[in-house]
C-alpha cells in the first residue's frame, strides 16, 4: 500500500452550492419527474375511470329492465267468446284464437273506465292498444288451464305495451313519438289517466329474471330465464370434460412427461391454444361438430364442447401452476417411503393442488360463459328460445340460447326497448362472472399456502 | 335412452369385477394382504377398470362412427335424379333425419306400432298428417323415397345399436373375465393400473394436439373447397370485397385485412401508452396500498366479456361520437354517417386491452432487477429518468412481446367489431367511416342461411384460416421474444 | 501484505464530512439501527464492519437516502453532510446523490455500451457542455476506475459482456464520473474473485485521494487493507468507531474483540 502524501488535485467541485437550495438543473429534472409521474396516475385514471363509465353505464341503463309498467283490468271472460256450446270441452276451447280474446280486453278498459268514472276520446281499439301483444295469449293460457273460470270475472295484471313502459321510465316522450305508428299522444294522455287512477303501475319484474324470450314485436315480455339455463346446461358439459381433462393433461405434463420432442410440442400447442381467437373455435365447432357429426344446431351440448375446447388450455395452465407451487420435497417424502410416483402424485401432490386447481377451473368456467363469438357460429343466436327444457338430455340436445347470445340477439333487434333488456341481461351475466371470481378468490385466500 | 342403460350396465359390471377381483385376490394370498404384491384395491381397480375401459372406448368410437356410416349409406341410396330443384342431398338427408326421429316418436308414444311404423307407405298414408298428430311438424309432404330411406335409416340405426350392444357387452365380459383369471397374489396388479392411468393421462394430453389438428384440417378442407371454387390470386391479392348470392362474388381478404389492421392499430394507440404507463406507474411509483386496490380494479377490466364491450362500443361511444361527428351533431360537421366506425370499435377495443397490456408489462417490468434501478438511483438520476433510460431499454424486449401478444388479441377479436365496426370492406384512412373486419365477415358469412357448396359460405373458412395463421405467427413471436427475455434476468 | 500490521499514514488535519447524530432506523416495527452516532472524515476509507444482519449496510443506505425507495423504511436523527442536514425537507435525494455516490454489492451495469455506461451519471446531471467534454469526463473516470487500459477499445460493447471484476471497477468508475464527493460502497468485492479484490481494493486505496470513502465489508482483513477508520456495528448498534489500528489490535468493547477474534459472527 503506498502512501498518498501528494495533494490531490485541486479542482472546483461541480456539485457546489449548499443541498438546501435546489440547483436549476434539478428543478427542472424535477419538473420532468412530476410530469412523468403524472403520466402514470392519469394513465390508471383514465383505465379507472373507463370501469366507472362502464359500470355506470350498465347500471343506469340496466336496472330498467327490472321494473315493468303492469296494468290491472278485471276482465270478465264471456262464455259467448270462449265456450259457444258451453259445454267446457278442452277441445273446443282451445279452438279460439288469441284473436277471440282481444273483444274481452276492449270490455275490460270500458268497465274500467266506468268504475273509475274517467273520460277519454279514445276508440276502444286505441285503449286496448297500451296493452302488450301477449296479452290475449296470457288470457288464453289462463282459461285453457281454468277452464271452469269461464263466465266469471277475474282480475289480471297485463303487461303494457313497450311504448308505455318506455314513457314511465321516461325513454319515450310526446316529442320523440312524433313519427311513432305504435302510439300517440292520445294514448299517452289516457295512459296519464290510468297512472293518476292507480290502474297502471310500475312494479319489479321477475318475469325478466326467469321468463322466456319473446318475438321482436314485444319486448316487454322477452326474458333471460331460459337462456340462463342454456348456458347452465353449457357450464355443466364444459365442468364435465374440462376438468377431469383439464386435470389429467396437467398431471402428465407436470409429473410424468419426460422432456421429448413430443412434451414440447404439446406444451407448445397449449400455450398457442390459449392465445387462438375465440370465432376459430366456433369455425371449428360449426366444421366438426355440426357439419361433420350432425350434432343438433343451437344445442347447449354443442356450444359446451366448444367451450370445453376453449377453456381447457386455461384450465391446463392455472393447474400446472398449482401443482408447480407443491415443493418437491412432498414428492421425496412420499416416494422415500416406498410409494410409486402415481401413488406420491395422487396422495399427496393433488390433493395439496386442489384448490389451485379449483380457482383456475371457477375463472375458466367464468370465462366461458361471457364468451359469445363461437356460439354465434354454431347458432346459438337467432332463434327464439320459448321453453325451458323438461329434461337433463332435452337440456342438452334441444336448441337453446345462451346469455352473452341472449344478449347479442337483443342488441340486433330494431326496437330499441330491448336495449335496456340487453343492458339488463348484462347485469345478470355480471353478477354471476363477480360470484363466481369472488368464490375464486375466496378460496385462494383461504386455501393459499406458502411453503 | 338405450346408450345410456348400456352405460349403466358397463358401471355395474365393473363395479361388480372390482369386488370380485379383490375377493379373488384376497383369496389367493389366503386373507392376508402382506402376501399380495400389491394392495387389495389395486386387484379390484385392475378388473373394474379392464371390463369398463375398453369397452367404453369401443362404445364412444361407435357412437360417432355409426351415424356417419349410416347417412353415407342412406345418402347413397337416394338417387341423384331424384333430388327436387333448388334443394341440395344435405336438405334431403335432414328431411330423411326428420322423419326418421318422428317415427321414432310415434312408436315411442304409441301412435304406431313397430311393424306399423316400418311398413308404412307414403302412396297410402298422409305420413305427415299422422306425425302432425304427435307434434312433430314436417315443412313439407313426405315423398316416398324419403320415408323409403327413413325406414331403412331406422332399420340400420336399430341394428347398429344391436350389435353395438352386443360387441360393448362382449368386450367387457371378456375384459372381465381375462384380468379375473390373472388375479394372483403375485400378479403385479398395480403396475397394470399405473399403466393404464398413465394412458389416460397422456390421451388427454394429446387432446390439446388434437384440438390444434381438428382446428387446422376442419379450416383447411373447406379453405380447399373454397379455392377450387375461387380464383386464390382474387382471394389474397384481390381489392374488392363483395359478396353476392347470386354468384360470380368477388371476395377479396385485403380490404378486410385493412379494416382489421386499422381497427387493431387505433386500439394499440389506446391501450398501449395507458397501458404502459399504467404499468409503470403500478411498478416504480405506487405504494402497496396503492398498487394492492388499483391493480385488481384495472384487472377487472380484462374478466368483462366482450359482449359487454360490444354493447357498449354499439349503443354508447358509437351514439356518443355521432353526436359530434355526423350530421347535426355538436361540432356541426357531418364526418360520420353511422354510429359505427372504426373509431368506436378501436377505442373500445383499446379499452379492452389496458389491462393486458398493462399486466403483461408490469411483470415484465418487474422482471428487471432491482440492482439495475438502484444502480441508477444511487447515481442521483430522479424515479423517472431510471424508468426511462435504464429500466424501459432493458424491459423493452419484453414490452415489444406485450404488446404483439396484445396485437393478436386486437386481430382475433369478435364481438366489439362486429357490433362497432360495421359492414363495409373498404381502404380508407378516415377513421370515422365504417369498416368491416376479418371476423365480423366470418360470423356474417356463416349465419343465417348458409350452403356449404358456395363459395360465399366457404370463403369464411379461408379467412378463418388466415386469421389463425396471422395470430398464431404474432403468438409464436412473442412468446419466443418473451421467453428470451426472461431468460436474461434468469 | 501481512494483515495485522499497520502502516502508520499521515493523519492530517482531515475535516468532518458527513456527520451522524442519534440516528435510529426503522423497517416497519424493527428498530434496525440504534442511536448511532458517528463522524466520517474526508479524504479518508472508513469502513463498516460486523455480523451479517447488524445494520451497517442499512446504516451506509441512510447516508445518500437510498432507503428512500424502502416504502416501510424511517429515518430519525440528524445526518449532517457538510453541516447540512441530509434530511432535511428542502433536500433532494437526487441532489445529494449526486454528491454521494454509491457502488453496490453485485456489480449492477446497465444494459448499455461501457461509454453510456459511464456517460450516464454527467448525462443525467448536465455535466457535460459538449461531445468532447463529456468524452474526456468517461475516460478520465474510467482512469480514475483503473479500468481504462482494459475498455478503451471497445467503448461501445455492451457493459453486461464484462467479467465480473471488470464490471465492478466499471460501476466504480460510473460512480466517481459524477464528480461525487462521498463514495459509498455497500461489500463491493463479495461477488468478486481474489485477484478482482485486490484490483477492487487497490483502487480503492487511490480513490481516497480525493473522495471520502465509505466501505462496508464482512471481511476484517479486508477492512484492516483498506481502510483507515473503522466502525463496528453489532445488532444495530455502533459497538465501536476508531483508528482502524486502535480497532484492530486494541478494541475496548468486549464484543468488538470477540468479533475480530472469531468467537461471533
Amino acid at each position: 500500500m503506498t502512501d498518498h502524501s501528494q495533494s490531490p488535485d485541486t479542482q472546483p467541485s461541480k456539485h457546489a452550492g449548499s443541498l438546501l437550495s435546489p440547483s436549476p438543473g434539478t428543478i427542472k429534472r424535477n419538473r420532468a419527474e412530476a410530469r412523468f409521474k403524472g403520466y402514470g396516475i392519469a394513465a390508471i385514471a383514465v383505465g379507472l375511470l373507463m370501469l366507472l363509465v362502464l359500470v355506470f353505464t350498465i347500471v343506469s341503463k340496466g336496472v330498467g329492465a327490472y321494473t315493468q309498467t303492469f296494468i290491472t283490468l278485471d276482465v270478465e271472460l264471456l262464455e259467448s267468446k270462449l265456450d259457444k256450446k258451453g259445454n267446457r270441452n278442452l277441445d273446443d276451447i282451445k279452438k279460439v284464437t288469441t284473436f277471440g280474446y282481444a273483444p274481452l280486453i276492449k270490455n275490460a278498459f270500458a268497465t274500467k273506465l266506468e268504475e273509475l268514472g274517467l273520460e277519454t276520446d279514445l276508440k276502444a281499439k286505441d285503449q286496448a292498444k297500451i296493452v302488450s301483444k301477449s296479452a290475449a295469449a296470457q288470457l288464453r293460457e289462463y282459461v285453457i288451464a281454468n277452464p271452469d273460470m269461464i263466465g266469471k270475472t277475474v282480475t289480471f295484471k297485463f303487461l303494457t305495451n313497450s311504448r308505455v313502459d318506455g314513457y314511465m321510465k321516461g325513454r319515450v316522450s310526446r316529442e320523440s313519438i312524433a313519427k311513432d305508428k305504435s302510439i300517440s299522444v292520445a294514448q299517452l294522455d289516457f295512459v296519464d289517466q290510468l297512472v293518476a287512477a292507480g290502474v297502471i303501475k310500475k312494479t319489479f319484474n321477475l318475469d325478466f329474471i326467469l321468463g322466456a324470450d319473446a318475438s321482436d314485436q314485444r319486448p316487454e315480455a322477452a326474458g333471460m330465464g331460459v337462456s340462463m339455463v342454456g348456458s347452465l346446461f353449457m357450464m355443466l358439459v364444459v365442468l364435465a370434460l374440462a376438468l377431469p381433462i383439464g386435470v389429467a393433461a396437467s398431471i402428465y405434463l407436470e409429473e410424468f412427461a419426460p422432456q421429448n420432442w413430443l412434451t414440447d410440442i404439446i406444451e407448445v400447442n397449449i400455450s398457442n391454444l390459449a392465445a387462438v381467437p375465440s370465432i376459430v373455435f366456433g369455425i371449428l365447432g360449426l366444421a366438426v361438430f355440426i357439419n361433420y357429426m350432425h350434432l343438433p344446431t343451437s344445442a347447449p351440448l354443442v356450444g359446451g364442447l366448444v367451450l370445453t375446447l376453449m377453456t381447457l388450455p386455461t384450465i391446463i395452465i392455472s393447474t400446472r401452476a398449482s401443482l408447480k407451487s407443491v415443493p418437491p420435497s412432498i414428492r421425496d417424502a412420499a416416494l422415500g417411503v416406498g410409494a410409486s410416483k402415481m401413488q406420491s402424485v395422487f396422495h399427496h401432490v393433488l390433493p395439496l393442488a386442489a384448490p389451485g386447481i379449483l380457482t383456475g377451473t371457477i375463472i375458466g368456467l367464468a370465462q366461458a360463459l361471457g364468451e359469445t363469438a363461437p356460439l354465434l357460429l354454431i347458432g346459438m343466436v337467432g332463434f327464439i328460445a320459448s321453453n325451458a327444457p323438461d329434461s337433463l338430455s332435452s337440456g342438452l340436445l334441444s336448441p337453446n340460447s345462451a346469455m352473452p347470445a341472449q344478449i347479442y340477439e337483443w342488441a340486433k333487434r330494431a326496437d330499441p326497448a330491448f336495449y335496456e333488456r340487453a343492458w339488463g341481461g348484462i347485469i345478470i351475466l355480471l353478477v354471476f362472472l363477480v360470484t363466481m371470481n369472488t368464490v375464486a378468490v375466496i378460496l385462494r385466500r383461504r386455501f393459499e399456502r406458502r411453503w | 335412452m338405450p346408450t345410456l342403460w348400456l352405460v349403466i350396465a358397463l358401471l355395474a359390471l365393473s363395479a361388480l369385477g372390482f369386488v370380485l377381483g379383490r375377493q379373488r385376490a384376497m383369496q389367493s394370498a389366503g386373507g392376508d394382504t402382506r402376501a399380495l404384491h400389491s394392495l387389495p384395491i389395486y386387484y379390484g381397480l385392475n378388473v373394474g377398470l379392464t371390463a369398463l375401459l375398453p369397452a367404453l372406448a369401443v362404445l364412444l368410437v361407435w357412437l360417432f362412427a355409426q351415424p356417419m356410416f349410416i347417412e353415407n349409406q342412406i345418402s347413397d341410396m337416394i338417387p341423384a335424379e331424384l333430388i327436387p330443384e333448388n334443394s341440395t342431398r344435405d336438405l334431403v338427408m335432414s328431411d330423411v333425419r326428420r322423419v326418421a326421429a318422428g317415427l321414432d316418436l310415434a312408436v315411442e308414444q304409441g301412435a304406431l306400432t313397430e311393424t306399423a311404423a316400418a311398413n308404412l307407405r307414403a302412396e297410402l298414408t298422409d305420413v305427415r298428417a299422422r306425425l302432425g298428430e304427435i307434434g312433430v311438424a314436417l315443412g313439407s309432404d313426405v315423398r316416398p323415397e324419403v320415408l323409403d330411406a327413413a325406414q331403412e335409416y331406422r332399420k340400420m340405426t336399430a341394428t347398429g345399436n344391436t350389435v353395438m350392444t352386443i360387441v360393448v357387452a362382449l368386450l367387457a365380459l371378456g375384459g372381465l373375465a381375462v384380468s379375473y383369471a390373472r388375479t394372483h397374489k403375485d400378479y403385479r396388479a398395480r403396475n397394470v393400473v399405473e399403466q393404464g392411468v398413465l394412458a389416460l393421462l397422456i390421451l388427454a394430453a394429446s387432446l390439446a394436439i388434437l384440438t390444434t389438428v381438428g382446428i387446422v384440417l376442419s379450416m383447411l378442407f373447406e379453405t380447399m373447397n373454397f379455392f377450387s371454387l375461387h380464383q386464390w390470386v382474387d382471394f389474397f391479392f384481390g381489392t374488392t370485397w363483395a359478396p353476392n348470392f347470386r354468384g360470380d362474388s368477388e371476395l377479396s381478404i385485403l380490404p378486410l385485412l385493412w379494416g382489421t389492421l386499422y381497427i387493431s392499430f387505433i386500439a394499440l394507440l389506446v391501450a398501449v401508452p395507458v397501458g404502459l404507463f399504467a404499468a409503470i406507474y403500478l411498478s416504480e411509483y405506487a405504494s402497496n396500498t396503492t398498487r394492492s386496490i388499483a391493480k385488481p380494479l384495472l384487472e377487472i377490466l380484462a374478466g368483462i366479456p366482450t359482449i359487454v364491450y360490444g354493447l357498449f362500443a354499439l349503443l354508447t361511444v358509437g351514439p356518443l361520437l355521432a353526436g359530434m361527428f355526423a350530421k347535426g351533431g355538436l361540432l356541426g360537421v357531418e364526418w360520420m354517417a353511422g354510429a359505427t366506425s372504426v373509431l368506436t370499435a378501436g377505442v373500445v377495443m383499446g379499452i379492452m386491452l389496458i389491462p393486458f397490456v398493462s399486466s403483461l408489462s408490469d411483470d415484465i417490468i418487474n422482471a428487471v432487477p432491482q440492482t439495475m434501478r438502484d444502480g441508477s438511483l444511487g447515481l442521483g438520476a430522479t424515479r423517472s429518468e431510471t424508468v426511462r433510460q435504464v429500466v424501459l431499454p432493458a424491459a423493452l424486449p419484453g414490452i415489444v412481446g406485450a404488446v404483439l401478444l396484445a396485437a393478436s388479441r386486437a386481430i382475433g377479436e369478435t364481438m366489439i367489431v362486429v357490433m362497432g365496426a360495421g359492414a363495409i370492406a373498404k381502404f380508407s384512412l378516415n377513421p370515422l367511416e365504417s369498416m368491416t373486419t376479418i371476423t365480423t365477415r366470418i360470423v356474417s358469412q356463416l349465419t343465417g342461411d348458409t350452403d356449404f357448396a358456395s363459395p360465399e359460405t366457404l370463403v369464411a373458412f379461408a379467412l378463418g384460416l388466415t386469421l389463425f395463421v396471422l395470430t398464431l405467427g404474432l403468438n409464436v413471436l412473442a412468446l419466443y421474444i418473451v421467453r428470451k427475455y426472461r431468460e436474461q434476468y434468469e | 501484505m501481512n494483515d495485522m500490521t499497520f502502516v502508520e499514514r499521515t493523519v492530517d488535519t482531515r475535516q468532518t464530512k458527513i456527520a451522524a447524530k442519534n440516528v435510529q432506523v426503522y423497517y416497519g416495527e424493527t428498530h434496525a439501527i440504534k442511536d448511532v452516532n458517528v463522524e466520517i472524515e474526508d479524504k479518508t476509507v472508513t469502513a463498516f464492519i460486523g455480523p451479517s444482519g447488524c445494520g451497517k449496510s442499512t446504516f451506509l443506505r441512510c447516508l445518500n437516502r437510498m432507503n428512500d425507495t424502502i416504502d416501510i423504511c424511517r429515518v430519525q436523527g440528524d445526518i449532517l453532510l457538510d453541516g447540512e442536514d441530509i434530511y432535511d425537507k428542502r433536500v433532494d435525494p437526487v441532489q445529494l446523490r449526486a454528491k454521494v455516490g454509491m457502488v453496490f454489492q453485485k456489480p449492477n451495469p446497465f444494459p448499455k455500451s461501457i461509454y453510456d455506461n459511464v456517460a450516464y451519471g454527467p448525462r443525467i446531471h448536465g455535466l457535460a457542455k459538449n461531445k468532447a467534454e463529456l468524452d474526456e469526463i468517461v475516460e478520465k473516470s474510467l482512469r480514475r476506475g483503473a479500468i481504462w487500459d482494459e475498455v478503451k477499445d471497445r467503448l461501445d460493447a455492451p457493459g453486461t459482456g464484462l467479467s465480473g471484476g471488470q464490471q465492478q471497477r466499471l460501476c466504480i468508475a460510473r460512480a466517481v464520473a459524477t464528480e461525487p464527493e462521498v463514495l459509498l460502497m455497500d461489500e463491493p468485492c463479495s461477488a468478486l474473485d481474489p485477484i478482482a479484490t485486490a484490483q477492487v481494493e487497490e483502487l480503492i486505496d487511490d480513490l481516497r485521494q480525493r473522495y471520502s470513502v465509505v466501505i462496508v465489508t464482512h471481511s476484517m482483513q479486508q477492512a484492516a487493507r483498506v481502510s483507515q477508520k473503522t466502525a463496528f456495528f453489532h445488532l444495530g448498534n455502533l459497538v465501536e468507531f476508531g483508528e482502524t489500528g486502535q480497532i484492530f489490535t486494541n478494541p475496548e468493547d468486549p464484543r468488538t474483540e470477540s468479533y475480530i477474534t472469531g468467537r461471533i459472527g
